[in-house]
């Protein structure tokens, strides 16, 4: 129940909605919980609000460190 | 799609499992959420782990720790004359005590199916006849949009949405757990997105209290392992709160998302079904909101049955679902005893569709 989905924001209608696209539909998103949504930023979508943006910087940590693992298990 | 496909990499799968079949060891965890749980199940994690870490499922399944007595409240409530309940479509086959939800259409109440708390309000701007009552039950995922739903309401001066709220928060929970005698878990995989808005700071009292070592996690595969490892690796370390899902995590979570729900809401003591009442772990409308509490409206109630389901064991995480006798026999997700066995993210209904043949 607690499942989020991360999606993009295609426009901000306005300060409290944003058009986003979401597995392949765009549909509009409360963002009245999130801060300085813009543009190109990906959201948490639950039950038709943003919760949380993901943070891109860390997000790409994240990827870096399973290449590395990926990388580990190609090691023979 | 970017950043769900971009943490599905099999190679580091086999490099965590490979890493945590090295750390050695005997292990019991305790996942926190159902969507992990429903994660977990669905990839097939436990088996690639065995035997040396054993997981089992806490009672993070919002729908499955909703009381028999909420649901007999909602389902009075709905058959009210000029109500028109919506809810979230898992609350739909939760039995109360004398059926469900479902069942209470079947017999004329008005029951909607939504999929946000926007859509109640909608529902309410456009007949203003109805009394639309949105069923609040969830986390603190799903309690601020809720929160945001009433004070949006409120501005636009709606007189006729109205909420019932069975919200609960985890932190008390995995407090009233710790605290339990016969409690002996190594370690707990914390839920993301309630993390999202609690943030990390919210759980630290579980290493400094109980010397419990966690770690907070996404929901793919590799965030699971990651968090698996860690926790293994803390054992012999030293118990602390390690956040493996940054990119979506702060340590004071979403200050927006806490102040709406502070707003609105305030903690009182919540039953969890199967369990107990535990203390400040449910949330009611404040005063200010005292004329949108559905829950204050008198209704009669049934009296309470024993149905001797054992739900409230596999949330504890003492005994698994098929050691309950009614498992997969006269408890099935089409026709579900207990709770575990309604909401698709319930333990019992993950084993059911997953797991069956790992027994």
């Amino acid at each position: 129940m607690c499942l989020a989905i991360p999606a993009e924001v295609i426009e901000v209608l306005d300060e409290d909605v944003a058009l986003m696209e979401i597995g392949g539909a765009r549909k509009q998103v409360n963002i009245s919980l999130v801060d300085d949504v813009s543009t190109g930023d990906y959201l948490l979508v639950h039950a038709g609000f943003a919760i949380e943006k993901v943070d891109e910087g860390e997000a790409r940590k994240t990827m870096e460190l399973l290449e590395e693992l990926a990388r580990l298990d190609e090691v023979p | 799609m970017k950043y769900l496909d971009d943490f599905r990499v099999p190679g580091a799968v086999r490099t965590l499992v490979r890493r945590i079949r090295e750390q050695g060891g005997e292990h019991t965890f305790m996942e926190v959420c159902g969507t992990h749980t429903m994660a977990i199940s669905r990839a097939g994690i436990r088996p690639m782990l065995e035997p040396s870490v054993d997981l089992i499922s806490g009672p993070g399944c919002p729908v499955c720790v909703t009381s028999d007595r909420d649901i007999d409240t909602a389902i009075a409530v709905a058959k009210l004359p000029g109500v028109v309940l919506a809810t979230f479509g898992d609350m739909m086959k939760v039995p109360g005590t004398e059926g469900s939800l479902a069942d209470a259409v079947s017999e004329g109440a008005r029951v909607r199916v939504v999929y946000s708390p926007l859509e109640a309000l909608q529902m309410a701007r456009e007949d203003r006849g109805a009394k639309v009552v949105f069923l609040g039950v969830g986390f603190e995922t799903t309690a601020p949009t809720v929160a945001a739903t009433m004070l949006q309401a409120r501005e636009e001066n709606i007189q006729n949405l109205f909420l019932l709220s069975f919200h609960k928060t985890v932190p008390p929970a995995l407090r009233a757990l710790g605290s339990l005698d016969e409690f002996s878990v190594d370690g707990f995989v914390l839920p993301g997105h309630v993390s999202a808005i609690i943030g990390s700071d919210a759980y630290t009292f579980i290493p400094d209290e109980f010397g419990i070592p966690c770690v907070i996690t996404g929901f793919e595969t590799t965030d699971i392992l990651q968090a698996v490892s860690n926790l293994i690796r803390m054992r012999t370390e030293g118990p602390a709160v390690e956040n493996e899902y940054s990119r979506a995590v702060r340590a004071g979570g979403n200050p927006k998302a806490l102040s709406a729900m502070e707003i609105v809401f305030e903690p009182v003591d919540a039953e969890w079904r199967g369990l107990f009442v535990i203390p400040g772990s449910g949330l009611a409308l404040k005063e200010d909101f005292r004329d949108f509490d559905a829950g204050a409206w008198q209704v009669e109630l049934p009296e309470r049955a024993i149905s001797g389901c054992r739900c409230g064991e596999i949330l504890c995480g003492r005994i698994k679902p098929p050691e309950c006798p009614f498992f997969a026999g006269e408890c099935t997700p089409e026709s579900p005893v207990g709770p575990c066995m309604v909401s698709s993210e319930g333990t019992c209904a993950s084993y059911y569709l997953y797991c069956q043949e790992e027994e």
